[in-house]
């Protein structure tokens, strides 16, 4: 490179805009292809858009820190967004009602599903003690599951990776799973897929429809509540039954 | 659009005040959402304004997670020690849960509730 394009180089690496940009660009860019596949689910927005940053970042030798410097305003946007869940909430508030039973068996057997078979499995094949505390929290949102992992002796960054690669796992491979069950409630849909992938799941269920999305938020939060409040008992029960 | 986002982002400091203030483990916005969606009960319903805010940020909501879900590159190596365990883990685990909600779900919903069924 010329000293002027290195010099340039050198600002636009460190400055917020950089990060910001190719933010937007890989999201537009994600998704155009995601249209022009007529929405597959493996062209999945949320997956291409993270595979090209990351590779954007290591072509281009760029820290992690310095792309989320530029990033977090779309990163602080979450939050509000998280709040304005409220409003379809109580569009489909007539729905949830009657639903309440079930919805609350099943979110009870979800959970725990989640939480069991993510155990079993990586401990069958043998993932290390931390690696095992760190995935039972993995389906509900990442500040929920760094706290939870930690004092069951779990990586709190660990489990903040595996969080969104269970959010791109489950966005992805929930439409095979409708096909394969044949369920074709929106409200089913959106629940499933809010309570195992939490916020990447709940997005992806705004993508069906507006009550699916509902159904989704609904779950991801009482998800969250739940295993905040039952993992820190059930992981050290679990792991006396089985003599660890 | 800005009294709306003005709106949103006081029902979250609230929520962030409450979740700090009392000390729980809920993140804050979680907490500002169930204050909003009380507070939308109470008040039978959102404004148009904050109707269409609402929508645009949660249509978009898919791209408000690219910068944290781009933060998995920081720990490659911590997945790649025991990539084998951990992927069939997150696989099988994902696709259970999502299966087992759905199937309880559609088992229980289908059940015509008898009180109702006789009513016109």
């Amino acid at each position: 490179m010329t000293p002027q394009l290195t010099e340039l180089w050198v600002y636009l690496s460190a400055s917020p805009l950089l990060g910001l940009t190719l933010t937007l660009m890989a999201y537009q860019a994600a998704f155009w292809l995601y249209r022009r596949t007529g929405f597959h689910p493996l062209a999945n927005p949320v997956m291409l858009a993270i595979a090209m940053l990351a590779t954007v970042l290591w072509l281009g030798d760029i820290d992690y820190r310095s792309y989320f410097d530029g990033a977090q305003f779309v990163h602080f946007l979450l939050g509000p967004a998280t709040v304005a869940l409220a409003i379809p909430l109580y569009t489909q508030w007539p729905r949830l009602k009657t639903m309440a039973g079930p919805l609350v068996i099943a979110l009870v057997l979800g959970s725990l599903t989640a939480v069991l078979s993510a155990y079993a499995i990586g401990a069958m094949l043998g993932a290390s003690h931390a690696s095992l505390m760190s995935l039972a929290p993995k389906s509900v949102t990442t500040p929920i599951a760094m706290a939870v992992a930690e004092p069951l002796g779990g990586l709190p960054a660990l489990a903040a990776a595996l969080v969104m690669l269970t959010g791109v796992i489950g966005a992805v491979g929930a439409p095979y799973l409708y096909r394969w069950l044949r369920i074709g409630d929106h409200a089913i849909r959106g629940f499933a897929i809010g309570l195992a992938a939490h916020g990447i799941g709940t997005a992806r269920a705004f993508q069906i429809s507006e009550q699916a999305g509902a159904f989704a938020a609904l779950a991801m939060g009482l998800n969250g509540l739940l295993t905040a409040l039952s993992l820190p008992w059930i992981m050290p029960w679990l792991e006396r039954l089985l003599g660890r | 659009m800005i009294s709306a986002l003005t709106l949103l982002l006081a029902f979250q400091l609230a929520g962030e005040v409450i979740a700090r203030g009392l000390g729980l483990q809920v993140p804050g916005p979680v907490i500002g959402m169930a204050l909003l969606f009380g507070a939308l009960l109470l008040r039978g319903g959102p404004g148009e304004d904050l109707r269409q805010t609402a929508d645009k940020l949660l249509q978009h909501l898919s791209l408000l997670f690219i910068p944290a879900g781009t933060g998995i590159v920081m720990y490659g190596e911590l997945i790649a020690a025991e990539w084998v365990p951990l992927t069939a883990a997150l696989l099988g685990s994902t696709f259970l849960a999502i299966g087992v909600t759905m199937l309880v779900l559609k088992a229980l919903s289908k059940r015509p509730k008898t009180g109702q069924s006789t009513q016109p």
